[in-house]
């Protein structure tokens, strides 16, 4: 039983098919890579995957359990969590507070004894900045742990956004564009990284990505979208070696 | 290490906004105690902690969830008529002023948290201008509604007529409460000074506290982004209401303590129209939007101001309004942020610190 099993989803916007019957299936632990020109409807299928846009139709299922049509929070909670193409970080709160922000649904205490400082509170604020902190080394941004997130290099701010996924405790994480707007340099650590989270955090993990360099450099599978529509599937350096895909990157 | 220094300076920050108000509060005792404050200064004492409610309790609402309301009035004037009303009926039945008082202001608090769910349900589902302006609408609604209620009480309880004071057909011994636009008259004069300031403190422990707890968090952070917000789990519209229904509440203490301060009790567009909600949000802008210190000290500082400017007689809001725009230049300009950062209470503790790890 693969973790996300996605059969024929379809969205139309008006007249035009975004994404048109795409399907495909994650074993857990994969690092899965979805690519594709411009325009291709990438971004789509991650708005599909996490509610932001319901399905036409077409099913998807994570860890056998039907998340068609849910809620962004209510998938969120099944576990899928993401980050976004055009970073979207807490900008006015702290590197620790955005992270703790993502903890929000993972450690609780009522808002009176948040107000009233109950010992609660304090109990579970220290496990949460401990949790937080522990989420931050392994992105080494501990030593910014007090600065405002709108303060962050670019590529920090990207890794924040990575941490703060992961603090929801997801089973299945999906990166939009990671790389984007990196160095070669940053590319690199930003592979390791990735890399790293899949194992110790027993993470699957599925992302779109226009750096081919990272995407042969990680990926185990990938999907290949043009105009809506799946155009390959299947193992990098075969997909990779694909005419058509070539084709649709290069031109004829 | 350096993460618990920073807690430090967080705490540090809220708690020179506690000993700044109560160094005021000391201060003003004292003065009051030797005389030295003019009986019409002693007077705006307890108008100075109404405001500066309203402008902590509105500043939830513009700088935590990051929302413009423009009606915020509305709900002091439900807590004001609501808490009015409690101490009119039960003035018999309770005869410890403090306790009654206690007890208007709960009534007034959970009267204006009402209103504020009840309006929160379609008013937080827009945004940006639409937000702004409904909330207006729904202060002027309110305000209007208080000036057609009449309500009464005899043996068989209370009587209420929107039409006029005898549709409430009062048995003979009754009174009546609310008396339509003439409003409530000779409410118990219950608000002082102290009980003023132990309110601005309470408010200040719910606000601060609420902003550096989970939901805090999570309100601030639908006010950054609210479709990250979404992505990680966070319910949007529970954490908005919960702020929109705490800063009701919270004006509605403002509106108890204003009706207990004053003999005679009208809805009128001075006291609880738009005037007065924008009159706040000058208070919450000039403090600085979601800076609660500032409020406080924006929010005194502007209701003293009109009495201080009274011997420019017709020219005192031509007065007011330069130093307002004197206060805001002052505020923002670079020159007087460099020697606030420079002299900053803040970091002459930190210097210190520095000096005695050494």
């Amino acid at each position: 039983m693969a973790l996300l099993e996605v059969k024929n989803i379809t969205i139309s916007f008006g007249g035009l098919k975004a994404v048109n019957s795409f399907s495909v299936s994650i074993e857990k632990g994969q690092l899965y890579g979805l690519i594709g020109p411009n325009g291709a409807g990438k971004t789509t299928v991650f708005n599909l995957l996490t509610g932001v846009y319901k399905p036409d139709s077409g099913a998807v299922e994570l860890d056998g359990q039907n998340i068609t049509g849910k809620s962004t929070i209510e998938i969120n909670h099944a576990g899928i969590a993401r980050t976004f193409q055009n970073i979207r970080l807490f900008k006015e709160l702290s590197v620790l507070d955005n992270v703790k922000v993502g903890l929000h649904n993972e450690y609780k205490y009522s808002t009176l004894s948040g107000i009233l400082r109950l010992p609660s509170y304090w109990k579970t604020e220290k496990q949460m900045n401990e949790r937080a902190m522990e989420l931050l080394k392994v992105f080494d941004l501990d030593g910014e742990a007090s600065t405002l997130a709108a303060n962050l290099p670019y590529g920090k701010q990207r890794k924040l956004e990575i941490a703060r996924a992961l603090a929801t405790d997801p089973k299945l994480l999906l990166l939009d564009e990671p790389a984007a707007g990196m160095n070669p340099n940053e590319t690199a650590e930003l592979m390791e990284t990735i890399r790293f989270v899949r194992d110790n955090f027993d993470m699957t993990i599925l992302l779109i990505e226009h750096d081919m360099k990272l995407v042969s450099g990680i990926c185990e599978k990938l999907t290949v979208l043009n105009f809506g529509a799946t155009l390959a599937c299947g193992e990098t350096a075969q997909v990779l070696n694909d005419p058509e895909v070539i084709k649709a990157y290069l031109g004829e | 290490m350096k993460k618990t220094s920073k807690a430090k300076n967080l705490l540090k920050g809220d708690f020179l906004t506690y000993l700044l108000v109560i160094v005021v509060y000391a201060v003003f005792q004292f003065m009051i105690a030797n005389g030295s404050l003019g009986s019409l200064y002693e007077g705006l004492l307890v108008p100075v902690c109404i405001y500066v409610i309203m402008a902590l309790a509105l500043n939830l609402v513009v700088g935590i969830v990051g929302e413009l309301s423009l009606g915020h009035a509305g709900f002091m004037c439900v807590g004001a008529f609501s808490g009015a009303i409690f101490s009119k009926i039960t003035a018999d039945m309770i005869t410890t002023d403090l306790l009654r008082f206690v007890l208007a202001i709960l009534v007034g608090a959970v009267t204006a948290a009402v209103f504020g769910f009840l309006i929160g349900i379609p008013v937080l589902r827009l945004n940006g201008d639409y937000l702004a302006i409904v909330t207006l609408a729904f202060g002027e609604i309110i305000k209007n509604v208080m000036n057609v209620i009449y309500l009464g009480v005899d043996e068989k309880g209370l009587h209420f007529s929107m039409k006029d004071e005898l549709a409430l057909n009062l048995a003979e011994g009754g009174k009546t409460i609310v008396k339509g636009p003439q409003g409530i008259i000779g409410t118990p004069h219950n608000s002082t000074f102290t009980i003023g300031v132990v309110l601005i403190l309470i408010t200040l422990v719910i606000v601060l506290n609420l902003i550096h707890s989970r939901s805090g968090r999570a309100i601030m952070a639908i006010r950054d982004n609210r479709i990250a917000a979404e992505s990680i789990g966070i319910n949007i519209t529970k954490y908005k209401m919960m702020a929109f229904v705490i800063s009701a509440a919270l004006a509605g203490v403002a509106g108890v303590l204003y009706s207990h301060n004053i003999s005679s009790l009208q809805a009128q567009p001075q006291n609880f129209g738009y005037n007065m909600s924008i009159m706040i949000l000058v208070y919450v802008v000039l403090g600085g939007i979601g800076n609660m210190r500032g409020s406080i000290i924006a929010a005194a500082i502007l209701t003293v101001l009109p009495e201080m400017l009274r011997e420019f007689q017709d020219y005192r809001m031509l007065m007011y309004a330069i130093v307002l725009i004197l206060m805001m230049l002052f505020n923002w300009a670079p020159a007087c942020r460099r020697f606030r950062e420079r002299y900053s209470l803040k970091r002459i503790f930190a210097k210190k610190n520095t000096k005695e790890a050494q």
